[in-house]
Formats: C-alpha cells, sequence, structure tokens
C-alpha cells in the first residue's frame, strides 16, 4: 500500500446523496472514518443511517457527491437483521469463514470474545436474536477488519450484554486499531467511546461528540453501575424541528415549507422523534 | 463398452446428475426453481432455432438460455413486473414461441415428446464427449465461484459489504444453469430439467450437515435416481427421464422418514 493511501480516511463521503425514484434517501452527507475512530449515526426511522452507511460500504453507488474507501479496505460487516433460508444448512463454524477463509483456533477465539464459543455447532437459523446478533460481531472480527461497521448491533441484546459488546467494540478499537462506525436507532444514548456522533434526518442534522454522564446517580440507576462508561447521552443542538406536516419550524418562531441542505441553514431536529425534541428546540432558541 | 446405448445413457445421466446436483443446491437455496423452469422452457425456442439457423442444438439451447437471463436481469432492474409474473412471461412465451416455429418447420420432422421428456437411450457417444467436458467446466467454475456465490446466497449486502462481488458471481450462476440445461436437455428432456436439478438437492437438504456436503450428497443422490431409474425404466418398460425423476422422488420420500441414521441437520446445540 503506497504512503498516499496510508495516510487517506477508511471511507469518506462528501455532500453524498441517494435518490431513489423521484424521491431522496438523504442528502448532503459529509462523513469520514480513520483509523481507530468511533463514529456513531443516529436518526429516526427512514432518516438515512442505513442508506449513508451502505454509500460508505460500496453496496450503494451515491447519486450525487462521492464516496471513497481507502484501496485495500478490509471491511468487517454486521447487517441489522439476516435471515437465514431454513433449507440452508448453516453451522456458526462455517458461518465464521462466510466471505474469507477464517482457520478453527481464530474462529474460536472470535466467538470467545463475544462470548457464544458453546453455539459453534448450532445451525445459524436458529439462534435467538442476541446470539445472532454476538454471532454476526464473532464473524466480523474474525476477518481482522481495518473498519467495523456495524448497524444496531445491540438490537435484542439485554442491557448488560449491550454493555459487554460495547465494552469489546472499544476494547476491538483498541487492539486492532480499526475505525468504527455505527449506527444506532436510539437518538440519546451511544456509546460513550464514541468520538463523533452524526445526527441524520435526511440529511446532517448536527454532529458532535456524546456528553459522558456514566457517574450521574439517575444514569446508574437506569443502567445499574455496571454501565461503567461504555454508554453515554448525546446532546442534541438543532435550531430548528421538523413538524408532522412536513413544514419546518425554526428557532425563531417562523414556519417554513422547505429545509434542504443546500439551502444555507442550520442544523435541526425532528418533532416526530420522541422525547427530546421540543428540548432540543428550547436549547436552541436559547443558544440562538 | 460404450457400444451398449443402455451403458451409454448410465454414464451420461450420472454425468448430468453429478453436475445438476450441486448447482440444484443454489436454485433451492436461492428460491430460484421458477427460474430454472423459465430456461428450461426457454431450451424448446433454442431446439427450434438450431433447426431454423441449422446450428448446434446445444449451442442454440445455451444462447437463448443465457440471453434470457440477461434479458431477465435487464427487466428486473427496471421494474416492469414483479420478479415471479415477469419469470411467467418469459416462461411461457419463450414456450409457446418455440412451439410455433416448430410448427412452421414441416420439412423436419421432431419428435416433440423426446424434446419435451428427454431421450436418454439416444445418447451418442459425441453426447457423451460433450456432457464431461461441459459438466468438468460447469463443476470447475461453480468451484471458484463457490465462496462469494455462497456468500452472496447468504446475505447478499453483507457480500457487497465485504468486497465479494456476488452480483457477478450471480451472473456466472445463471450462465452455468444454462450449460446445464443445454446438457441436460437431452438426458430428461425440457419440462423435467427443473426436477433433476432441485429433487437431488431436496433429498440431500435434512441429511447434509453443511452446504459443500449437501451439494456433495446431492450430486450422489441424482446419480443414483439416474441408475435406478434407468433399471426402473428398462424392466417395466416405462419412459426413461420420467422414470429417472420418479426414483429421485422416491429418494426424497426416503429422506423424509424418521430414520435415525438419516436425520443429521436437526439442531445440534447441545454437545
Amino acid at each position: 500500500m503506497s504512503m498516499k493511501t496510508d495516510t487517506a480516511p477508511l471511507v469518506s463521503l462528501t455532500q453524498a446523496g441517494v435518490q431513489k425514484g423521484r424521491d431522496w434517501l438523504v442528502r448532503g452527507v459529509d462523513l469520514t472514518v480513520e483509523p481507530g475512530e468511533i463514529v456513531t449515526l443516529i436518526g429516526p426511522n427512514g432518516s438515512g443511517k442505513s442508506t449513508s452507511a451502505k454509500m460508505a460500504l460500496g453496496i450503494l453507488k451515491p447519486t450525487e457527491g462521492t464516496a471513497r474507501q481507502r484501496t485495500g479496505l478490509r471491511v468487517g460487516y454486521v447487517p441489522q437483521k439476516l435471515m437465514i433460508d431454513w433449507t440452508l444448512p448453516l453451522s456458526v463454524e462455517r458461518f465464521m469463514s462466510l466471505t474469507v477463509k477464517v482457520n478453527r483456533d481464530e474462529a474460536f477465539a472470535a466467538l470467545g470474545e463475544t462470548g457464544v464459543t458453546h453455539l459453534a455447532k448450532s445451525e445459524v437459523r436458529n439462534l435467538s436474536g442476541g446470539e445472532m446478533q454476538r454471532v454476526l460481531l464473532a464473524r466480523a472480527i474474525a476477518r481482522k477488519p481495518d473498519l467495523l461497521v456495524l448497524d444496531e448491533p445491540v438490537q435484542g441484546v439485554d442491557y448488560s450484554g449491550e454493555i459487554a459488546i460495547y465494552n469489546l467494540i472499544q476494547e476491538l478499537r483498541n487492539r486492532l486499531k480499526c475505525g468504527v462506525l455505527m449506527i444506532s436507532h436510539d437518538l440519546h444514548v451511544v456509546m460513550a467511546a464514541t468520538d463523533q456522533v452524526v445526527c441524520l434526518n435526511g440529511h446532517v442534522c448536527c454532529r458532535g461528540t456524546p456528553t459522558d454522564v456514566s457517574q450521574d446517580p439517575g444514569f446508574q440507576a437506569l443502567y445499574g453501575a455496571r454501565a461503567g462508561g461504555a454508554i453515554a447521552f448525546y446532546q442534541h443542538h438543532h435550531d430548528h424541528v421538523h413538524l408532522p406536516d412536513g413544514r419546518v419550524r425554526h428557532a425563531d418562531g417562523t414556519v417554513s415549507d422547505h429545509c434542504h441542505p443546500d439551502h444555507d441553514h442550520g442544523d435541526h431536529g425532528t418533532q416526530s422523534a420522541g422525547g427530546g425534541s421540543s428540548a432540543d428546540e428550547k436549547r436552541a432558541a436559547n443558544a440562538g | 463398452m460404450l457400444d451398449d446405448f443402455f451403458t451409454r445413457a448410465l454414464i451420461a445421466g450420472i454425468g448430468v446428475a453429478l453436475v445438476a446436483g450441486p448447482l440444484g443446491c443454489f436454485i433451492v437455496w436461492r428460491r430460484m426453481a421458477y427460474f430454472g423452469d423459465t430456461l428450461s422452457h426457454a431450451a424448446l425456442l433454442g431446439v427450434a432455432l438450431s433447426l431454423l439457423l441449422q446450428v448446434n442444438t446445444m449451442l442454440a439451447v445455451f444462447a437463448v438460455s443465457v440471453g434470457l437471463s440477461l434479458l431477465l436481469l435487464v427487466l428486473r432492474r427496471n421494474d416492469t413486473l414483479p420478479a415471479d409474473a415477469l419469470l411467467g412471461l418469459l416462461s411461457h412465451s419463450a414456450l409457446a414461441i418455440g412451439l410455433v416455429c416448430l410448427a412452421f418447420l414441416t420439412f423436419v420432422r421432431i419428435d416433440l415428446i423426446g424434446l419435451l421428456f428427454g431421450d436418454i437411450l439416444a445418447v451418442s457417444k459425441s453426447d457423451l464427449a460433450i456432457i464431461y467436458a461441459g459438466g468438468t467446466f460447469v463443476l470447475a467454475v461453480l468451484a471458484f465461484v463457490w465462496r462469494p456465490l455462497f456468500a452472496g446466497t447468504v446475505s447478499p449486502e453483507l457480500a457487497a459489504a465485504e468486497g465479494m462481488h456476488p452480483e457477478r458471481a450471480n451472473l456466472i450462476f445463471m450462465m452455468l444453469m444454462a450449460v446445464v440445461i443445454a446438457i441436460a436437455m437431452k438426458i430428461v428432456g425440457v419440462l423435467l430439467i427443473t426436477a433433476l436439478l432441485i429433487i437431488p438437492a431436496a433429498a440431500a437438504r435434512r441429511l447434509a450437515p453443511g452446504p459443500e456436503a449437501m451439494a456433495a450428497l446431492a450430486a450422489g443422490i441424482g446419480g443414483a435416481a439416474v441408475v435406478g431409474g434407468l433399471f426402473g425404466s428398462l424392466k417395466f418398460d416405462t419412459p426413461s427421464g420420467p422414470s429417472i425423476v420418479v426414483a429421485a422422488l422416491g429418494l426424497f420420500i426416503v429422506s423424509l422418514l424418521p430414520l435415525p441414521f438419516l436425520s443429521r441437520s436437526e439442531d445440534t446445540r447441545v454437545r
């Protein structure tokens, strides 16, 4: 690999967008993931999180803007869902070598890291949701990836398991020096080790670092002391809100019809995002 | 030895079954049974064209199958119709055009029954050479694209994310299907090719501990069905192509029986 490619980000999106039919799934996304960096994409359903991740992975070609991957990039991908056809005889052990031949020791080491060694001989289609997530993660890390892409990796995993998986991802980042691109449907609680949170709602709403509140008594009551810094809150800083009827209310109280990324205005939250949006709006109003 | 028509039929049938088994597994896993039907029905159009244009039959059938596969890919990409309706349209249109073309060919006498149900007892030595050369080629290519094709079967998205080019593997798989249909047509006929692809794979399903084992088992079961079917047709004086399919069906039913030494792929979670 040349010097030039070594210093490039693992992946980068520049003003990237995908159009399907007449609708834009997402537009104007700027995103980079550097080695050793953890980037979390958040946003409500249909906000373009998965679409953005797919552009970064090269599965979807951007209709506008560019998507670049470092040459020779080795990706470990944990999809949101994996339905195995029941006609397919596939053991976890064989599944570990799905895209690249992984030797037995490495496969078992990876399964051990996610705590599912005992499932090695099980049929993949018989796994529960939480077991499946752990197996998917084990398969991705057995590839020794440069970039780990996780689409809602803690879906279906119980709280203590969630903390364990977050701790594992952080540990992997430190050990493998890989970049991590994570998608989370939770708008407010993200993994504490996240370096950069990107909030999407059809475009980039806001971005920043999560605030670590794991020492907060209220937080500990909710998640238990074991959370130990694994998760944190993400404070949104939006200056306008998407109303349910599609219009946009700005921080100064005015309401307009559109909110396009190519219009020159600031970030915004969404009314339907559940819970925090009015607070976001107030905060934004105070800031403005 | 090859001078005996029955021996030639056996060798030809086994050769086709060895290739059809592994390919059939992918058809079962990818739920492409109807695609197999579509290609085989189009084979009749290939036969008609070969007679019209005076070219080799297998070549014409292969060309029509490839053309139809590509047409299907293009139409599917443009969201013309749902995939199953599209397949039905192409399948029966190709079959109908083939039959209409054959009706125009009044100057040649065509054994339509032979086309539809196969004529394995009329296999020549050069047919054998084509079957084994084509079969070896198909299995070699299949082995070469096995990992990306299998990864794409499990999850196209995951395969694409990890740089496996599942689309390309998919295209190669369609070409291999076209080759197999071209060489299998003479053995079981256009109406029963899909059966030879699917039934051995389905029978292997419950016995196989893994995908590779299932492919190998399907090849073996297909071979056994050919042997059983041909001897059965000799003994009971039944048509050979359908007899092979009936034998395969018998093996499939046996695989469903709850015999202790057969059950393999039930959950083995407890070690």
